[in-house]
């Protein structure tokens, strides 16, 4: 006796809330489902569980298509769904792996990168299929936001459905694959990739074209991937700040306004006082190189480089770091001869808010 | 031109990339009704079109609006090739039809491709503007209802039952015409879909008409089957039961539709004359001392066949109820004599009844209070028949593939052929209708016809329950007068008058041990009862029901033609007797007394017999206590087999003790034997009366812990029996938390919450084809269904507790290895806490009902007597006072209680029961409190789980439930919309690509439920309630890369609103009177 067919079709589809078959074939989740222990509490035969599998794993694979589309999820008339069971479908789907991601983040999501999902599936202990649903999830997400102007947050949430985490964690990921942002350089491999979404979301939020278009008094920007391309205007002013390392009598200006106010309230106030024009010289360079592509995109390798590591082995507390950053952008504030205060704050904003977040160990 | 129909064709959505290059689709619509095509405008390059069209508009004659489905063809442009169909979309006008139905049919529907399924939707407007037609000749019967539910539907009242109507309609398959081989396997997909569109339509219409000629205005329990019997053509057959129903005026009802065919309706003048007089005709022959005897067996009776034109190889089957007679073959045919005769003394006008209505069947399962008096048993009748060709001249011309031969005449063909079907099914009812007499009884009613067909072999079955009906319902008085006043003289014992038995004790149609009834002890029961139809309301039962299914298998060699017929004639009885054996063992097992809902399928495939029985066994507390099972060897001297046997019986007592303990079986003790002739006293009511024949000598020499003399004795003498002792022991119980049944009602459970899962599961095994024998495929099949059932438990887990209702199991044979069941059911969720309390309040409200009932008897007389007083609904206004004065300052639950008045309310006719109602308004105040004391709970958890689930906002499309119950859980049916009677083709050629046969179909289901969801969406409902998948016929060619199925359901499309959400309106006097309506049709139904 062999079964030949066997289905079930329920008016309400059964959606499975393990969410197995997101990856990985039918008998691995009938392994896990079997360590779950779920034969012994249901007093389910193997039999059964393979057959109930294969069912969730038939949905799945008519409910895919759908999947890659969401709204359509929600408008199709073939399959009923509870509205908690639609969102809790597309959460699964467009769920992702910390390691699989970290392994992507920052490459052109290309054909060429699809390559070597063969390597990273290994690497990573993640089945080839999930890693390949993960890519194409960043790809399809990328390719539907990167022509449309507003919020990018937002026109994931409106197109994809997702959560307003998971749309965040998204808008990273598409920011990163957009510019390209170095991070798998060996010194980067500490970073996990919510320092880089939290990074990206400030970036977002204060470095691109949409950033200054959100202003009242630039209504008509015609520029496109307002959230998802840096500031070009932005980033070639930063130029200006170099005056604040060049100009001799302005560092050293600098230095003595930081160095007084912390004095006393630092543990490693030598420390700091011994490094502070390298720390500057570090900061501005980083600042002025970002007119380059290449150095965009090296952005979080010299941030690591040039001050993450000196006051790493220094052993800055973190507090300390965070005097130090409130205490050396404000004082520019001081300083008469700089004209770019707003452009100073603009970078150094964003840049303090990263590198507090990327300080550690 | 009685009627205009108009369409617009707004836009469609998602629809499929026609061109490769572009990625778009050029799409345009035809729409096309009968001969007449409109085409909208190409809406070029685009995936979601708006065409927005003109209104198309078809003049045209009613007979066609019923017949002609309207259909619906998305194309997409192709300027230098032909245009490439994308898909259709039929859609059955018939709901616009009728007044109070639908109005309107507006929505997406899936376009649907036979070949690749639903791709896309399109936003159709339909209407239709009905002329009055004042032909008295017309071949139309718009304004008719039908329903698929087999009771009174929920928000009418019956104000006749008229009984039976069949028809049926005879055509070319067009899968087997010569053009078949020319065409695409699309194009002869659509000429049939199209065909039995039409030909439902057709045969609608033309059952419609007979209920018009009965005076009736609506179907109830309309089933309508498709026999695909190859190349001898295509059947559509239909029956059910003509009523004349009234809506109820709730006060939460809709204002009816304007449409004209309402007027039509009105014109009939059937709502003044609910009681015609002829019920005073007739000498009362008292009836009253006749308790007769019933027992199990059962007779087969070899007919002789009235048929004259084909083979009648017909081993009818009159089925009693009961334990395993021995034949009574040449008994029963002196006992049908007498009984006749008896029959005829009753009543004043013997013949009156067959005169006037040839068959006394209904299809209906569930009725109003007291229209059931007694039930006699189970009557089934099979033929197998020959799909002789050679009755269809017509035919010769496909079988030599010529085309000449489509020349003939196609009306003579049609005329003629139906004929034969009617005559054949005639023959069966007649069969049906006889054994009925034998049982003492004047009706059927739980009526179903079925077919089997494989090859060219063709099995009829019908089947029925017995009975004796009140006459109050009938719409002539068409059983003999005297009944009613039986009634007045008796005041019939409540929640068991429908288990003593209609026949004479001293004629018993087969052996049977009676016994005085053990609620009222004033008239004999018989010591098992089986029916076919749903447990009656009243009734007082013991415990839980569940569900019992006997499975069987023959082999039979292959056979052609005659050899084959014959072959399966001389099975079918041994087939009947083993299920009949296997169902009183199971009953046994589970020490239940009744079956409910039995239905008994026979399936022929080439090479095999499948049987297989499923029923809802419940404790009637007016029956018996079953026996146990005695096991008996045939060789007592060996001593390790005795050892054997005995271990065996301990273990079937121990499942035995078991069962009951799980399905709270706990009957009153019975301290004492009384032995004399029963006084009713109702104080003494737990006491047992036992009837003379049944005492003394027998008792002692068995088994005394089972109580009962009748103890089954399966003898152990050879392999079989041991196998069948076995297979009784493997049945394993569903997992706790789990009750299933296949009856409406799970009897027992009745504070259902509002979760509902309707599901359809489909397994097909394949058979080693190497040494089969019936052990080993008795084996297979009973695993098949066993593990079936498992993985249903499994996958519903999350809903526990729950109960699986209205399973219905189908077997096929679809080819010579291939096992098919399919399992349709639904899961409803209840709530446990409260299980133990409400088993008693079931009882107690049951009791009550059935003395309300009684009282409602007693003024009869009254009735008849106000004959001319138009018979209505309470006048709202007289509801509004009564309400009004119970709620002056009262808590809820006692508000609740007085309203509910309105709920039986309707079933009295007239002034006279103002006063009783007052009367009744004490006792009855006290029960039903604890009632809605008791549904208070799941309601405020359904409240929350609104809460905790907001519903989501972006979504348009609406939730649509689907159940094969007449009723949903929590929610009261405020209108319904019309009927549901679909039926698709699927057929691919790329089998493996779509995921295999289990793919396939379960992409297919998953379709036809969507547009089941989308056609009740469009008619703005969210519901189909008695939903059943009558057909799904599903074959495959791996080798080839491909499959084909069929899928025909149908079921009545309803608005319903959630108790919840209408106790949120401010409490109005209308809705506050509504409400508790419901409730109580929901927690007795």
């Amino acid at each position: 006796m062999t079964s030949e067919l066997d289905i079930f079709v329920g008016n309400t589809t059964l959606i499975d809330e393990d969410g197995l078959w997101v990856g990985g074939t039918v008998s691995d989740a009938v392994a896990l489902r079997v360590r779950s222990g779920i034969l012994e509490q249901t007093g389910a035969t193997a039999a059964v569980l393979q057959s109930d599998t294969m069912d969730h794993y038939r949905t799945f694979h008519m409910l895919e298509r759908l999947l890659h589309a969401p709204p359509k999820l929600l408008h199709q008339l073939i399959f009923q769904i509870p509205p908690s069971r639609q969102a809790l479908l597309i959460e699964r789907y467009y769920a992702f792996d910390e390691a699989f991601v970290r392994e992507v983040l920052g490459k052109k999501l290309s054909k060429g990168t699809k390559k070597d999902l063969d390597d990273i599936s290994p690497k990573t202990g993640i089945t080839l299929k999930s890693c390949r649903r993960q890519f194409d999830n960043f790809k399809r997400v990328f390719k539907v936001v990167e022509e449309m102007r507003g919020s990018l947050v937002d026109n994931i949430q409106q197109h994809f459905l997702l959560s307003d985490r998971l749309a965040r964690d998204y808008a990273a990921i598409v920011f990163f694959a957009n510019n390209r942002f170095e991070t798998g350089k060996k010194k980067l491999q500490y970073l996990s990739f919510g320092d880089f979404a939290f990074c990206a979301e400030l970036m977002i939020q204060n470095w691109t074209l949409g950033a200054v278009g959100e202003a009242p008094t630039d209504p008509d920007s015609q520029m496109d991937d307002m959230d998802m391309d840096l500031d070009k205007e932005f980033l070639q002013d930063l130029k200006e700040l170099k005056v604040l390392v060049a100009d001799k009598d302005l560092l050293d200006l600098h230095k003595s306004l930081v160095c007084t106010a912390l004095r006393g309230k630092l543990g490693v106030f030598s420390e700091m006082e011994a490094n502070f024009k390298n720390l500057s010289r570090g900061l501005v360079n980083v600042a002025a190189k970002l007119t380059h592509n290449k150095d965009v995109r090296d952005l979080f390798v010299d941030l690591v480089e040039k001050f993450v590591e000196p006051c790493r082995s220094d052993h800055w507390p973190l507090n300390d770091v965070r005097l130090f950053l409130n205490q050396y952008s404000a004082s520019v504030h001081s300083l008469d001869g700089f004209r770019h205060q707003a452009l100073w704050d603009r970078y150094m904003g964003t840049l303090r808010g990263c590198l507090l977040r990327l300080y550690h160990d | 031109m009685p009627g205009k129909l108009k369409v617009k064709i707004v836009a469609g959505r998602h629809l499929p990339v026609m061109d490769r290059a572009s990625d778009l689709t050029d799409a345009f619509v035809e729409v096309k009704f009968g001969n007449t095509t409109f085409k909208t405008d190409v809406y070029l390059k685009s995936l979601n079109p708006q065409w927005n069209s003109e209104w198309f508009k078809f003049e045209v004659d009613d007979e066609d609006l019923q017949d002609e489905p309207l259909q619906i063809t998305v194309l997409d442009h192709d300027t230098y090739s032909a245009n490439d169909a994308i898909g259709k979309v039929y859609i059955d006008i018939d709901p616009l039809l009728y007044s109070e139905a639908a109005t309107v049919i507006s929505g997406w529907f899936p376009i649907y491709d036979t070949i690749h399924g639903i791709r896309g939707e399109i936003n159709v407007v339909v209407k239709v503007d009905l002329f009055n037609d004042l032909n008295r000749f017309r071949q139309s019967s718009c304004g008719v209802k039908f329903f698929c539910t087999t009771s009174i539907p929920k928000c009418y009242r019956a104000v006749i039952i008229h009984g039976f109507v069949e028809e049926l309609v005879v055509n070319e398959d067009p899968e087997y015409q010569w053009i078949d081989r020319i065409r695409t396997p699309r194009a002869s997909n659509e000429a049939r879909q199209r065909l039995i569109s039409l030909m439902s339509g057709e045969l609608q219409r033309k059952i419609g008409l007979k209920v018009l000629e009965m005076r009736g205005n609506a179907v109830v329990g309309y089933l309508q089957c498709f026999d695909l019997e190859g190349e001898s053509g295509l059947v559509v057959r239909a029956i059910g039961t003509a009523c004349t129903l009234d809506k109820l005026s709730s006060p939460a009802a809709f204002l009816p539709a304007c449409n004209s065919p309402s007027k039509d309706m009105k014109e009939i003048p059937f709502n003044e004359d609910p009681n015609p007089n002829t019920h005073s005709s007739g000498p009362s022959t008292p009836l009253k001392n006749q308790t007769y005897s019933f027992s199990p067996s059962k007779s087969y009776s070899r007919q002789s066949s009235s048929s004259d034109t084909d083979l009648s190889l017909t081993p009818k089957t009159g089925m009693g109820s009961g334990s395993a007679g021995k034949e009574g073959g040449p008994f029963k045919a002196l006992l049908r004599q007498q009984t006749q005769s008896a029959l005829e003394q009753r009543g004043g006008s013997p013949h009156r009844f067959c005169r006037r209505r040839e068959f006394p069947f209904f299809t209906l399962t569930a009725f109003p209070p007291g229209f059931l008096v007694h039930v006699g048993g189970v009557v089934s009748a099979r033929s197998v028949k020959l799909l002789d060709r050679i009755h269809n001249p017509a035919f010769v011309g496909i079988m030599g593939n010529t085309r000449s031969y489509k020349l003939l005449d196609w009306n003579s063909f049609n005329s003629d052929e139906p004929e034969t079907r009617d005559a054949w099914w005639a023959e069966i009812r007649q069969e049906i209708k006889s054994h009925a007499k034998a049982l003492g009884c004047h009706a059927v009613v739980g009526y179903s016809e079925s077919t089997s067909i494989c090859e060219e072999v063709c099995i009829l079955s019908a089947s029925g329950t017995a009975a004796v009906l009140n006459p109050r319902f009938l719409q002539d008085g068409t059983v003999e007068g005297c009944l009613e006043q039986r009634w007045l003289e008796e005041n019939l014992p409540i929640g068991c008058g429908f288990c003593h038995i209609p026949y004479d004790e001293l004629n018993m149609p087969f052996p049977a041990h009676l016994t005085y009834c053990y609620n009222c002890r004033k008239q004999k029961v018989p010591d098992v009862l089986f029916t076919t139809i749903d447990l009656p309301t009243d009734a007082a039962v013991i415990g839980k029901g569940c569900l019992i299914q006997a499975r069987l298998c023959r082999l039979k060699k292959k056979a052609q033609a005659e050899a084959n017929a014959t072959a399966i004639s001389n099975l079918l009885p041994f087939m009947e007797y083993e299920v009949h054996t296997q169902l009183m063992n199971k009953l046994k097992l589970k020490g239940m007394n009744a079956l409910f809902g039995l239905r008994i399928q026979i399936t022929v495939g080439e090479n095999m017999l499948m049987g297989l029985a499923s029923a809802t066994g419940v404790y009637l507390a007016a029956l018996p206590t079953p026996g146990g099972i005695q096991i008996a060897g045939k060789t007592p001297n060996d001593g390790s087999y005795e050892q054997h046997i005995s271990h065996m019986q301990k273990k079937i007592n121990d499942t035995i003790a078991k069962n009951k303990e799980l399905y709270e079986i706990n009957p009153p003790e019975i301290s004492e034997e009384i032995i004399g002739s029963p006084i009713p006293e109702p104080r003494q009511r737990s006491r047992l009366l036992r009837s003379q024949s049944e005492s003394s000598d027998e008792v002692t020499e068995l088994d005394l812990s089972h109580g009962k003399k009748d103890a089954f004795v399966l003898e152990i003498d050879d392999t079989d029996a041991m196998e069948d002792v076995h297979s009784l022991l493997t049945d394993v119980p569903p997992p706790s938390g789990f009750y299933s049944c296949n009856t409406e009602i799970m009897p027992g459970i009745n504070n259902w919450t509002s979760e509902i899962q309707m599901f359809t599961s489909v397994r097909v095994i394949r058979l080693s084809s190497l040494n089969l024998t019936n052990q080993a495929l008795n084996k297979n099949f009973n695993d098949l269904c066993e593990n079936l059932l498992k993985s249903l438990y499994f996958k519903l887990r999350s809903m526990i507790p729950c109960c699986l209702c209205h399973v219905n199991f189908t077997v096929s044979l679809p080819e010579d290895e291939l096992i098919q069941v399919t399992v349709t059911a639904v899961a409803i969720t209840f709530d446990k806490n409260q299980a133990l309390q409400t088993t008693k309040t079931h009882v107690e409200k049951s009791l009550q009902r059935a003395s309300t009932d009684n009282e409602e008897l007693l003024q009869f007389p009254l009735e008849l007597c106000s004959d001319s007083l138009p018979s209505h609904p309470f006048p709202p206004a007289k509801e509004h006072l009564e309400s009004a004065s119970a709620n002056s300052g009262i808590p809820a639950a006692q508000r609740a209680t007085s309203v509910d008045y309105s709920s039986f309310a309707d079933r009295c006719s007239s002034w006279i029961e103002l006063i009783k109602l007052k009367a009744q308004t004490i006792r009855r105040g006290s029960i039903k409190t604890t009632v809605t004391v008791e549904k208070a709970s799941p309601m405020g958890e359904g409240n929350f789980r609104n809460r905790s689930a907001p519903p989501c906002a972006n979504s348009t499309v609406g939730v649509v439930k689907m159940t094969p119950l007449s009723f949903i859980p929590g929610a009261k049916i405020t209108k319904y919309l019309g009927i549901i009677n679909m039926f698709f083709i699927r057929e691919t050629t790329s089998l493996r690509e779509e995921g295999g046969v289990s793919g396939f179909l379960h992409a297919f289901i998953a379709e036809v439920f969507a547009m089941v969801r989308a056609h009740v969406a469009a008619l703005g409902g969210n519901a189909v309630v008695s939903y059943i998948m009558k057909q799904c016929v599903f074959m495959e060619n791996p080798n080839k890369n491909q499959a084909q199925c069929l899928i025909n359901v149908s079921g009545d499309a309803v608005v319903f609103v959630r108790e919840s959400d209408l106790e949120v309106v401010p409490t109005q006097q209308p809705t506050a009177n509504c409400q508790p309506l419901c409730t109580e049709g929901e927690v007795t139904t």
